[in-house]
């Protein structure tokens, strides 16, 4: 397949303002038709408000501190269910991939437990770990050691014969051929399993502090606002949720996504 | 064989801790427990009631996204403009996890379905959307030049080739698509839904501590989850990895 295949509009070299209205024009619509939608009567204001109310109470929020308070606290708990994630998956990768026994044996258990959606399992994690920080942070680590034990066996098992048969042959012991051979070889699946797991540990999140009614947390934050009707709360949350995710994409997913590509340009060559 | 020996092991070790009477039995329902309370919703009906109404709003959900990423995508890949509209978009809604959405739209529709079936479309459009438009973006220009300097052009050009080339991708997101539905719906339900649905069970059943409904529920979602992911789309990409295959032998 020839790698022009992608359909190209040639390129002019235009003023950045230009670049920056194109780019928000779609919102400035999407807006427009809110507001329009807002104004109208359709919906109760209360149900309904005007994008001035939501960016009014998100600054509120924001300077009052409450909304930085749920995120960081969100934050916490995807960074720490997240990095038990990774170590419990990367470690029953390595063993699944390497041990011809740990495979057999592990293997069933994790393609039974890895389609059942996680949030199933939601009400159970906090009835055996409890509400709050440490049933979610439980739930988000199990649901997300899946795709980094899955990708973690895979890049193991697609590390080249022949590159370990070559370590053995200039006398690698079995300590320096996994940490120059295997786990370089396997790099670029486990950090695609990283970025799944980072991306579905995030959706689950956000749902489990539905559900936990943890006293803090963006999606507890949107929950609770339902209570009180405090629709423009709930969208400003919304708003730091998505905020929150393009961060994330742009500073942890793309950087990490570039390092693969290159990795994987490396493998071919 | 072995993989047997692997569940029977797993099964063994939890029957072991739910008798050993470290946990509360409420907690850790016994195996027999659960099958036997399994059972009996299964026989009395009850079960299937659960799984039909997740199932409805499973498809209904994918029904509409599976239109609106198979016309959005085909035309974000075709049109500049559209493209240009509403990739900024696409890009800036995506992040949001669907549930986070759920006490907006239980506020604006009430629980029930309306809000469960569009916490399940919002959750599965976009990778219908994305892998339609990367499908049309990658069929072979030298088939669509071929086409055309065999005279097929508009609508022809559209059914003969570019949906045909498009397909192994388009299976691809549909898969993904409804990956992402089953994960959505059972959150759903257990936020938005009111009497009826798998999800629904399992939250109501925490509310009384009946963890053997609990447990039997979560082995039927399993159960369908495991259908559709292996019979369903495994058939279903069989036959895409039998374009490929064709596809590959007819471009030598």
């Amino acid at each position: 397949m020839p790698s022009s295949s992608r359909r190209r509009t040639f390129r002019r070299t235009e003023p950045a303002i230009l670049r920056f209205l194109r780019g928000a024009l779609p919102f400035a619509v999407v807006g427009a038709l809110w507001e329009i939608v807002a104004h109208s009567g359709v919906f109760p204001p209360r149900l309904f408000p005007t994008l001035e109310q939501v960016a009014v109470t998100f600054v509120r929020l924001t300077a009052a501190g409450i909304l930085p308070h749920h995120a960081a606290l969100t934050l916490y708990r995807l960074a720490a269910g997240f990095a038990l994630a990774a170590l419990a998956g990367v470690a029953l990768g390595m063993a699944m991939g390497r041990y011809r026994r740990a495979e057999d044996y592990l293997l069933p258990l994790v393609s039974i437990g890895a389609p059942i959606p996680g949030l199933a399992y939601a009400p159970l994690f906090l009835l055996w770990f409890g509400l709050g920080d440490s049933g979610s942070i439980v739930l988000v680590a199990f649901v997300a050691a899946f795709p980094v034990t899955l990708n973690t066996w895979t890049g193991v098992k697609a590390v080249k014969e022949i590159w370990i048969r070559a370590a053995r042959t200039m006398g690698a012991d079995e300590r320096r051929l996994f940490r120059h051979v295997i786990v370089p070889g396997a790099a670029p699946y486990i950090v695609t399993g990283l970025r799944l797991a980072l991306a579905q540990a995030w959706r689950i999140l956000v749902a489990v502090e539905m559900l936990a009614a943890v006293p803090w947390g963006l999606g507890w934050l949107i929950f609770g606002a339902r209570e009180f009707l405090n629709t423009d709360a709930m969208l400003a949350g919304i708003a730091t949720i998505a905020l929150i995710g393009l961060a994330l994409e742009k500073f942890a997913f793309e950087p990490v996504e570039r390092y693969t590509v290159v990795r994987w340009g490396m493998m071919t060559a | 064989m072995k993989a047997l020996i692997a569940i029977l092991a797993a099964l063994a070790a939890y029957e072991a801790v739910a008798r050993s009477g470290w946990f509360a039995p409420a907690l850790v329902p016994t195996l027999p427990a659960i099958a036997h309370t399994l059972w009996d919703m299964l026989r009395d009906g009850t079960m299937e009631n659960h799984a039909l109404a997740t199932l409805w709003r499973v498809f209904a959900g994918l029904a509409l996204a599976t239109t609106t990423g198979l016309v959005l995508g085909f035309l974000m890949a075709r049109y500049g403009a559209v493209e240009r509209f509403f990739s900024p978009l696409v890009s800036a809604l995506m992040p949001i996890p669907s549930l986070a959405w759920a006490p907006v739209f239980i506020l604006w529709f009430g629980l029930g379905n309306v809000a469960t079936i569009l916490i399940v479309f919002y959750a599965s459009t976009f990778p219908m959307l994305i892998n339609t438009r990367a499908g049309a973006r990658a069929v072979n220009p030298l088939w669509l030049r071929a086409a055309r300097a065999m005279g097929a052009s508009g609508t022809r050009l559209f059914w003969k080739v570019v949906v045909p080339g498009a397909s192994p991708f388009i299976i691809t997101g549909l898969r993904l698509a409804f990956q992402r539905a089953w994960i959505a719906v059972v959150g759903a339900e257990m936020l938005a839904a009111s009497d009826y649905g798998l999800g629904w069970v399992i939250f109501d059943a925490k509310e009384f501590l009946n963890t053997d409904i609990m447990l039997a529920s979560l082995a039927v979602i399993g159960a369908i989850g495991f259908v559709f992911e292996r019979l369903v789309f495994g058939t279903l990409e069989r036959a895409t990895i039998l374009r490929w295959g064709m596809l590959r032998t007819a471009k030598a």
